[in-house]
């Protein structure tokens, strides 16, 4: 006999409207992947929330570790030409 | 052991600092034992709240008094078991399992709002379910919205958006059994009767007697006290059921000009622990219907994976 499981975990996310960024919503159960989108649509789009659903089994998500963040990141910071306020402009130039 | 108890403290300073500056914390993140054992707590009893107040609504859809009632309680019932699944998902992002937590509460290890163990004697109590204990659900979780921990954060906010509807829903039919003949009005006041106190009840304790306040506050778990949200829901009640004529059964209640709220009469905490300890008067059944329909759903679960596992096995063996 089968043990009694509460199914896999899967990560939702929303798509609002066309054009939009996908957002995580929260998470579901499902033993496969058209249930884990029929219950993401049950769960999180009773609204019209959503026009477009993700579902991603929650193992399969690597996530950075908060602990490592300052090495993690930190190269970011010091690499301030990535920014565009970092190049002086001839006085009088416009659109730039 | 020395070195074990400064990383500790380490961490638990760099918590608390991180707490103070109002940074969210993240299932990542570290955080003491204890946050995370209040928070399993607090987020289950939350998310088993949600799932057995479908009972007490449950068991008035096939008697709604209209489709257009009907309708709207079905999908009032869905949302609850709708927020019950944030609440859940939320919680496990601790670490905890759906089993565990459901095991939990089958055990009594977990608990539910003491509110869901009176019964719903009529269609009344619909109204007054929506009006009066929906809408002290929604002051205790427009206050959670800002709790520091992210995931419960974000589960509120979703579920603050769409309780104004329950709200709205309750106190429509309370005004029109109002509107209604002299019975239907008898009706609505037996209800508020009933139902009035077990509300005030739902925040909790008071403030002196409150056993888990202390590091809730310090963690920014909580951000009202149980008296503070208690008061706030009385505050804007009393208007609500004066514009309808219904009569709020407390002699004592009276506007206090000082404090700038109602005062109100002594609370029945004999009652309260009563219930909550086991023997309200709905207690066993709705705990019994619990157990019973997870058992009967077993075989769904079963099927469903037994399902999984033969397409798997069929893409395997192409």
């Amino acid at each position: 006999m089968a043990t009694d499981t509460q199914l896999a975990l899967w990560e939702v996310f929303l798509q609002a409207k066309s054009g939009a960024n996908y957002i995580h919503a929260g998470s579901v159960h499902a033993s496969d992947k058209s249930m884990a989108l029929q219950n993401a649509r049950d769960t999180y789009t009773r609204r019209g929330e959503g026009t477009s659903i993700w579902v991603v089994p929650s193992d399969a998500i690597v996530a950075s570790n908060p602990d490592d963040n300052e090495m993690f990141f930190d190269p970011a910071n010091d690499k301030v030409y990535r920014h565009p306020t970092f190049y002086v402009m001839p006085a009088g130039a416009k659109a730039i | 052991m020395e070195k074990t108890d400064t990383v500790l403290e380490e961490m638990l300073k760099n918590f608390e600092e991180k707490i103070n500056r109002g940074d969210a914390i993240e299932p990542k993140d570290k955080m003491p034992d204890g946050y995370r054992k209040h928070l399993i707590r607090q987020m289950s009893q939350h998310a088993h709240s949600e799932v057995i107040g479908m009972q007490p609504e449950g068991n008035w859809i096939t008697r709604a008094p209209s489709l257009r009632a009907k309708q709207i309680l079905l999908a009032k019932i869905q949302d609850e078991g709708g927020h019950g699944l944030y609440l859940y998902s939320a919680a496990e992002t601790l670490g905890i399992s759906r089993s565990e937590l459901i095991n939990q509460l089958h055990t009594g290890k977990a608990k539910y709002s003491n509110i869901f163990n009176y019964p719903t004697l009529n269609w009344a109590d619909i109204g007054a379910i929506g009006w009066l204990v929906d809408g002290a659900a929604i002051v205790n979780q427009v206050s959670l919205q800002r709790t520091s921990y992210g995931p419960y954060s974000r589960a509120m906010v979703r579920i603050c958006k769409e309780e104004s509807f329950h709200q709205r829903q309750g106190y429509e039919i309370m005004a029109k059994m109002m509107a209604g003949t002299k019975e239907q009005q008898e009706m609505a006041q037996d209800a508020m009767n009933r139902w009035w106190w077990p509300s005030l009840m739902m925040f909790g304790p008071h403030d002196g007697d409150s056993p888990h306040t202390g590091d809730a506050f310090k963690w920014k778990i909580k951000r009202h006290s149980n008296d503070e949200l208690r008061h706030k829901f009385i505050d804007k009640t009393v208007q609500q059921a004066e514009v309808i004529g219904l009569t709020i059964p407390d002699k004592d209640l009276k506007w206090n000009e000082a404090k700038g709220h109602y005062d109100h009469g002594a609370i029945n905490w004999d009652e309260f622990y009563r219930t909550i300890n086991g023997n309200g008067p709905c207690n066993r059944q709705r705990l019994a219907h619990h157990i019973k329909v997870h058992n009967e759903g077993a075989w769904v679960r079963e099927a469903a994976e037994a399902y999984r596992a033969k397409k798997e096995k069929a893409i395997f063996n192409n």
